[in-house]
């Protein structure tokens, strides 16, 4: 919102070789539809072919009048005549008809599933991408990618080609029949050709560049779109309305004012072109009058090139405005490309293995990382938590607990060491067969629109709904949802606000719970829970937990005491670590910390508990 | 979908609102409306295009001349001035094209941003509720991509309608002028069309919102996808994901597929129409020859004319489809713009003047839903100014709704809230909620850097005052520890905050505004205890003379308040000083004791010392 528009991804430099690349690339995914194509062409051709009979029909048809008129022809003739051409006429209509219709249908078949491909393969490229890479790309010029970039491609696909080949039909045609009528008058009459094509050269790449900038200046305003309609209560909470409209003003301004620079080139372009096939009309009249005058031409061959050339230079400006249109499909699929070339930071090794059903043993050797090159997050990072036991990661805010739990799933990549599950580093084993045995909570409760059975069944989409529910009470939950409208069927949102921030940790206790994993990770999940439900819940993963690892982020003392093993972490180190009251023993940073929660805690002494 | 065509109470079905016509027209030309802050341009881009057409008219006129009066009467010098007439005309046709492509484009992109900014501006009002079932994917797709095709029609279609139903009408007058009886024929093929537009135009709207909402749809999937990423890998639910955007993919395509087949359908039906019309001409105007009623220089005459207006009939074909489009376009456009803000000044509502900061419920009931069961029922109590307030209760109590109405995010079913004995709905929003600081329970920060994070709501705050704000917050530390301080990046694209971090800018950017109304909404639920405590003590500070309302699960938190508010299935159980309640209120003492005793039987040694080194303290 702050930043200026754009994304990251884009960098502005530009290779000679570039929009070829680009352009070659774009038409790969053609190929499997060649068989489209080529049906396209033919029908195309076979529209052409009629559209250029139909006038010769009429034209029989206007002789045979005037044959009768002139008394060379019979009534009966010219009338039989008449009728024969007009059906033919009708019938070239017709099939005219049909086979533009048919070749329509084709491409508009084969730009649609070329699309749905290019989407497709977005979404699974950002599927691909590890969250690294999220951390530095706005949500909304991805998205804009995907819908705003393909959509420019759509335009080319769809009517573009078809354009494109029933106009060079056209040109090909009208250009033989030019050199046979008078080769002369049609050399000369070509001479505007080279100076189309240069300035279509001249304007296409100014109307890429401005286009470039269309594109991502779209991107900036779906990017700002995005993020202020997702925070859109806090702008509420703080009365900013009138400062975020102006900002949006500023980027949506930014796109207006590119989009007008990239269509003023365009709307330069075709007049030119215009003008050069009116200059094109004047050559064929002024060096057409003197070939007349010097007996090389006739009057009637001049009528003939002055339609010709008009029809001529049709085709050619059709031509030149798909090329032009091609420039803005070309910036949209380089932003599309660009992401698709994006290499995943964590990828499957090549020989990665299954990881078979865990023990849950996991073990830090001497792990070190960083998120940016050279600002050490965690260092000299060594634990091990055998299968079954809880570990709790304690410490100050920003010290690096998060991190630690990212690394056993492996969503981000060590800088050193390494990081095992059952002995296997985890770079060495699929991400999938690792991540299907944790069960995660994580620190921002992320619910997904749809139903609340439909949330808690994210995390094992087999589960029954029996099961669902079995979760949903272990969790704790289950009181609650049944008390919403529709229970489980209760439709939830991104910022649905009918669940307090508790209830949706209870949903997301609930989702990782039915993924039955063999680890558990619960990153401040029960933050916003109250006490007395939080002591409910951990009775009930008591049962589940017995034999399967799990790792806890908390402050509260009341979720860590019961850890195998607590570990104290400051500044990405391990500072200390042992049992609770191993470390209440020995009187360090953890016992600092906690003595002054329960001191507040007890301050209010007088009241004697045990009454109650 | 369902967030716009379900409609809670007031909120008209907005399916067919656009249909109905009425009072408030069309969507489409309620979205050409827009077009009257620009009229000079859209009026200038219209008399470009008279222009350039006559100058394009000229040409063949000219070129007729210099056949007729410079080859034919071999005059060299009529030849040249002929092709240079002609080239004339060129240029002129050509600069009146050209403005009329730039203005028609100034034009559709002024009210292509016009609207933007109108969503925009209407979303970022429209209250909590309309937001709690909105999507944001479908909210974006109306401000991009339906906006998108209103400009397209705007930009292009527009022009060529009108100027294409001008050319129809003015050469059907000629038409008619040369032969009435043929003209009579070809009147049944332009009806033709004119029924075939209509009908195609009208059954092409839902097609094209049928495209438009699987893109909302796929927005949708796409924006959570992102937004829930971790959530994603962490389930490694990729595949599940893939899955679930193929469907919307497909369907995306299919109704694109639906709309392009109509298209296929519809536009070579229109050429043809139109070859129909020469065909009738020629069939019907032969007859006419044979029977010597009409000599064949008429009927090629004719024929000519009659081209003429054939080819407005044929761009006719292409503009349906704009039309139908911009149509969809604009009609989810209005859907959000004729949503109405329920939560929003009431005619005369006054300025609310600097409070003291007394807030009072009273006999307060809410529903989220009209339909649902009160989350709050009859809720009344009183914060003095300067008193500290804690919400206490279990999950899903009502703490967080009790929050809510305070700064009127949502208005009260029944009863009411006042501050400073003004009925909250009687005031101003923006003067009310700049006195009010909250901090929310989920911590949203923007892109940007730091200091703009915490400037969030005072923009124009110095230095000084967000530095002092931040220590406040217990955040300046770790800022400061960052390579570029405050001005590091946060956000999408910034820096990877821990959970505490965050929270700790929110409380700045709430300090910042130096607010008479501070709200805690469970705001430390991810900081460590010491630096909570920290916090507290800073807060303390400042909270004198401000009303405070604090959620906490932390019964350490809430003993402190002036006030604790028991909260069970959003009703009051219990109100007083930690000590009253521990007297009176059985639920309060349970859970009190619940996380007291137990944490003292833990710890039996650091009991010991605490009570000692507190009483240190007091002495």
């Amino acid at each position: 919102m702050f930043h200026g528009p754009g994304g990251g991804l884009s960098r502005e430099v530009e290779r000679a070789g570039d929009f070829r690349a680009t352009l070659r690339r774009l038409l790969q995914y053609l190929r499997p539809y060649a068989g489209h194509l080529v049906a396209s062409l033919l029908l195309v051709l076979v529209n052409t072919v009629l559209t250029v009979a139909a006038p010769g029909l009429i034209g029989q048809a206007v002789d045979l009048l005037w044959g009768f008129v002139s008394g060379d022809v019979e009534a009966a003739r010219a009338l039989s005549g008449l009728n024969r051409n007009m059906l033919l006429l009708l019938g070239a209509y017709a099939g005219g008809w049909a086979a533009i219709m048919g070749s329509f249908y084709v491409m508009v078949t084969m730009g649609q599933n070329v699309l749905y491909n290019l989407r497709s393969q977005i979404f699974g490229k950002i599927q691909e991408l590890s969250l690294g890479f999220f951390d530095q790309h706005e949500a909304g010029d991805l998205m804009s990618r995907l819908t705003n970039d393909t959509d420019v491609i759509n335009q080319v696909l769809t009517m573009g080609l078809n354009r494109f080949f029933s106009s060079a039909l056209t040109l090909v045609g009208i250009l033989l029949a030019m050199l046979a009528l008078n080769w002369r008058l049609a050399l000369v009459s070509f001479s505007v050709l080279p100076i189309m094509v240069l300035s279509t050269v001249f304007f296409s790449g100014r109307a890429r560049r401005a286009f470039r900038l269309t594109r991502k200046t779209i991107g900036g305003v779906s990017a700002e779109l995005e993020e202020n309609i997702a925070g859109v209560k806090v702008a509420q909470a703080f009365s900013r309305e009138q400062v975020n409209v102006e900002s949006f003003r500023q980027v949506s301004a930014a796109n207006r004012d590119a989009n007008v620079t990239a269509e003023s080139i365009t709307a330069a372009f075709a007049p030119t072109l215009d003008v050069l096939a009116t200059v094109g009309v004047a050559i064929v009249v002024g060096f057409g009058g003197y070939l007349v005058l010097n007996n090389l031409a006739t009057v009637g061959i001049i009528v003939a090139f002055v339609q010709y050339v008009r029809r001529f230079f049709e085709p050619v400006r059709a031509i030149s405005m798909i090329w032009a249109n091609l420039q803005s499909a070309i910036a949209g699929a380089e932003r599309i490309f660009e992401l698709l070339d994006t290499p995943p930071a964590i990828v499957d090794a090549a020989n990665a293995v299954e990881l078979p059903t865990i023990e849950g043993r996991i073990a830090f050797e001497d792990v070190c990382f960083e998120y940016n090159p050279g600002e050490r997050v965690l260092e000299d990072v060594d634990l091990v938590a055998e299968p079954g036991q809880t570990v709790a990661l304690v410490g100050p805010t920003g010290t690096g607990k998060t991190t630690v739990i990212n690394l056993i799933g492996r969503f981000y990549d060590v800088c050193g060491g390494r990081v095992t599950v059952d002995g296997h580093d985890v770079r060495e084993v699929s991400h999938a067969s690792l991540r299907r045995q944790m069960g995660i909570v994580l620190q921002d409760t992320f619910l997904f629109s749809g139903t609340v059975m439909e949330n808690i069944r994210y995390g094992r989409l087999g589960a029954s709904d029996e099961e669902v529910v079995e979760a949903a009470k272990l969790a704790n939950a289950h009181d609650f949802i049944t008390r919403l409208p529709q229970g489980y069927h209760t439709e939830l949102t991104e910022q649905a606000s009918n669940l307090s921030q508790g209830q949706r940790q209870l949903i997301s206790i609930a989702r990782a719970v039915l993924a039955r994993p063999r680890i558990l990770i619960m990153d401040e999940a029960t933050s916003s829970v109250d006490t007395r439900t939080e002591l409910l819940i951990q009775s009930g993963l008591q049962e589940l937990l017995q034999g399967r690892t799990s790792f806890v982020i908390a402050h509260r003392l009341s979720t860590i005491r019961d850890a195998d093993q607590v570990i104290f972490i400051q500044d990405g180190r391990i500072a200390e670590r042992g049992t609770h009251e191993e470390l209440l023993a020995q009187q360090g940073l953890y016992h600092d910390l906690y003595v002054s929660q329960f001191r507040t805690e007890v301050e209010a002494e007088p009241v004697e508990c045990e009454k109650v | 979908m369902r967030p716009f065509t379900e409609s809670r109470s007031g909120r008209q079905s907005e399916g067919r609102a656009g249909r109905r016509g009425g009072a408030r027209g069309t969507p489409l030309l309620r979205a050409l409306g827009f077009l009257s802050g620009y009229r000079w341009e859209a009026g200038g881009a219209f008399t470009s295009l008279l222009l350039s057409t006559a100058g394009s008219l000229v040409v063949p006129r000219l070129t007729q001349i210099v056949i007729d009066q410079g080859i034919s009467a071999v005059s060299m010098n009529v030849i040249v001035w002929g092709a240079m007439g002609i080239v004339a005309a060129a240029v002129v046709s050509a600069v009146f094209s050209y403005l009329q492509g730039y203005l028609a484009a100034k034009a559709s992109q002024g009210v292509a941003y016009d609207l933007r900014n109108a969503l925009y501006t209407h979303i970022q009002s429209l209250s909590f509720g309309y937001h709690d079932r909105a999507q944001t994917g479908q909210l974006i797709t109306r401000a991009t991509s339906d906006v998108e095709l209103v400009r397209m029609f705007i930009s292009t279609g527009l022009v060529q309608l009108v100027s294409a139903l001008l050319m129809m009408t003015g050469s059907l007058i000629l038409l008619f002028g040369t032969n009435w009886q043929l003209t009579l024929m070809t009147l049944p093929v332009m009806v033709l069309v004119l029924i075939v537009f209509a009908f195609f135009a009208g059954k092409g709207r839902p097609l094209f919102i049928q495209v438009q909402q699987k893109l909302g749809r796929l927005n949708t999937i796409l924006q959570e996808n992102l937004a829930g990423i971790r959530v994603v890998k962490a389930f490694a639910r990729e595949p599940w994901e893939k899955e679930r955007f193929g469907g919307v993919n497909l369907e995306f395509r299919d109704a694109n597929v639906r709309v392009g087949r109509m298209f296929a359908l519809v536009m070579p039906l229109i050429f043809t129409l139109a070859n129909l019309g020469t065909l009738i001409v020629v069939w019907g105007g032969g007859y006419q020859v044979l029977a010597g009623r009409l000599t064949i220089g008429e009927l090629v005459a004719f024929q000519s004319y009659l081209m003429m207006t054939m080819f407005p009939i044929v761009m006719l074909g292409m503009i349906i489809m704009a039309v139908s489009q911009a149509g969809a376009g604009a009609q989810r456009i209005f859907e959000i713009l004729d949503a109405v803000v329920e939560v929003t000044d009431r005619p005369g509502a006054r300025e609310l003047s600097p409070i003291e900061g007394r807030v009072e419920f009273e006999n307060v009931t809410f529903r989220y839903f009209s339909e649902q069961e009160p989350v709050l029922k009859e809720v009344s109590f009183v914060a003095e100014p300067g008193e500290s307030v804690a919400l206490f209760g279990a999950t899903g109590s009502g703490k967080s709704t009790i929050i809510n109405l305070i700064p009127r995010f949502y208005d009260v079913s029944e009863g009411r809230v006042t501050v400073d004995g003004h009925d909250v709905r009687d005031v101003t929003l923006q003067s009310l909620r700049r006195q009010i600081g909250i901090v929310l329970q989920e911590t949203t920060l923007f892109g940007g850097t730091v200091r703009e994070n915490i400037a969030y709501g005072r923009p124009d705050a110095s230095e000084e005052e967000i530095i002092a704000a931040a220590k406040t917050a217990e955040a300046d530390d770790f800022i400061s520890s960052f390579a570029e301080g405050y001005d590091t990046p946060v956000g999408e694209r910034g820096v990877t905050l821990s959970g505490g971090q965050k929270q700790r800018i929110a409380i700045a950017r709430a300090l910042l505004i130096d607010p008479r109304i501070l709200i805690l909404d469970d705001s430390t639920s991810s900081v460590d205890i010491e630096t909570e405590l920290r916090i507290q003590k800073a807060l303390e500070n400042l909270r004198r003379g401000r009303t405070s309302f604090i959620i906490a699960q932390r019964i350490s938190t809430v003993q402190r308040a002036d006030k604790v508010v028991v909260l069970d299935g959003g009703r009051v159980v219990a109100q007083g000083t930690h000590e009253e309640l521990l007297r009176d209120s059985p639920i309060y003492a349970e859970i009190y004791c619940s996380q007291l005793q137990d944490d003292r039987e833990l710890l039996p040694a650091v009991g010991a010392v605490a009570r000692t080194e507190a009483g240190q303290e007091v002495s």
